[in-house]
């Protein structure tokens, strides 16, 4: 029953996701892409469509991922299943939440929920760096990085990352994106130029 | 019960337009909702939005999801936080649900897939500064480490349900803290 699936992969998603954003993507990985459901290059195309459009990611994804394995009904339950958790432990908190923030317990749980959320972005970017410099057919090592491919991506990253990490004027991150993908399709088209 | 009526109706509109016009996810939204609840409509103090962004951050799931859920009972009930949850989460839901349909039509074309390649490195450098960012706000300390060098050696490197990483890490994190508050006790 793919519509209970959805609604249980995502429940799971959303009761284990802390602090939200790029730390969930390992707990996607984990239940979504080895479910068959979206593929890594997928994924991380995807933190680019969910960056570029409104909402909290965690909602565009199982949203998304629902639409495309289950429609319409299918988007409904993965977005029902990943708000669920939340609902229910906000009403829950909500009425002694006092108490809930001076809690050791709490704060003993948060002491080492914060640093893992750390070790998993950690993780997330080796997942993104795979799907620019790792080629989807395996190839020798000399071979890939000297790949127009290869050259292509390490060119595109390297204005990019000082564009988001400027500090004195930010930047918001739809115009970066949008710059990477005309970067992409003008990196894509030069070698039809010159063939 | 006509008042709480006309404001969990009002709650619906006002997480409605939060979740249409903030891009890049739940943090971006926090500003956006200090400035509809505490200023413009009043309903919360400056202390208790702080409150209830520290909670937010510190429940499971979204932080969009969890203050609007929150802001909502606090506001009206039950059916307050209903509505401001099913507010900030409609926008998402019908703009992805029109751009899934979109990008299956389009993802085969060559210029799209182009774009995809060059996006990627682009998202590359959007996580690598998250990643910073998070790292400078951590609380730092030997036990943090060793809890960053875990999680990420067994996300990226294993094949170990990252749900029982964050379980393991929640648990190592309780234990150290608890004998370090009891030895300060003593």
């Amino acid at each position: 029953m793919i519509f209970l699936e959805l609604f249980l992969t995502f429940f799971k998603i959303g009761l284990f996701t802390f602090g939200g954003g790029y730390a969930m993507l390992p707990l996607i990985q984990s239940e979504v892409q080895l479910k068959g459901w979206m593929s890594q290059s997928e994924l991380v195309d995807f933190i680019a469509v969910s960056e570029s459009t409104p909402g909290p990611f965690a909602i565009n994804i199982a949203t998304y991922v629902g639409s495309q394995t289950g429609g319409i009904l299918g988007s409904v339950c993965a977005t029902l299943g990943v708000v669920m958790p939340s609902f229910i432990v906000i009403l829950i908190v909500a009425r002694c939440y006092e108490k809930f923030k001076e809690s050791r317990v709490v704060n003993g749980v948060l002491s080492g929920l914060r640093p893992a959320a750390i070790g998993l972005i950690g993780s997330a970017v080796l997942t993104a760096a795979a799907t620019v410099f790792i080629p989807a057919e395996p190839a020798p090592f000399l071979e890939v990085i000297t790949s127009y491919d290869f050259l292509c991506g390490a060119v595109i990253f390297a204005i990019c990352l000082p564009l988001i990490l400027n500090k004195k004027k930010k930047i918001h991150p739809i115009l970066v994106i949008a710059l990477a993908a005309a970067l992409g399709i003008i990196s894509g088209y030069a070698p039809l130029l010159f063939a | 019960m006509k008042e709480k009526m006309r404001r969990a109706l009002i709650l619906f509109a006002t997480f409605f337009k939060i979740g249409a016009f903030t891009f890049g996810g739940g943090y971006a939204m926090i500003p956006l909702i200090q400035k509809e609840v505490v200023e413009n409509k009043k309903w919360i103090s400056d202390s208790d939005i702080l409150d209830i962004i520290a909670i937010a951050e510190s429940t499971p799931g979204p932080i969009a999801i969890n203050s609007a859920t929150f802001v909502g009972y606090k506001v009206a009930g039950v059916f307050g936080s209903f509505c401001a949850t099913l507010g900030v989460v409609l926008p998402s839901f019908v703009v992805i649900s029109i751009i899934s349909v979109v990008l299956r039509e389009f993802s085969s074309l060559a210029a799209v897939q182009f774009a995809f390649r060059g996006i990627r490195a682009g998202v590359l450098a959007l996580i690598l500064k998250a990643l910073i960012s998070m790292y400078k706000q951590c609380p730092k300390g030997a036990v943090s480490y060793v809890l960053m060098a875990l999680a990420f050696v067994f996300a990226a490197f294993t094949e170990i349900n990252v749900i029982f990483v964050l379980i393991g890490c929640a648990v190592f994190g309780l234990i150290t803290s608890l004998t370090a508050a009891r030895r300060a006790e003593k």
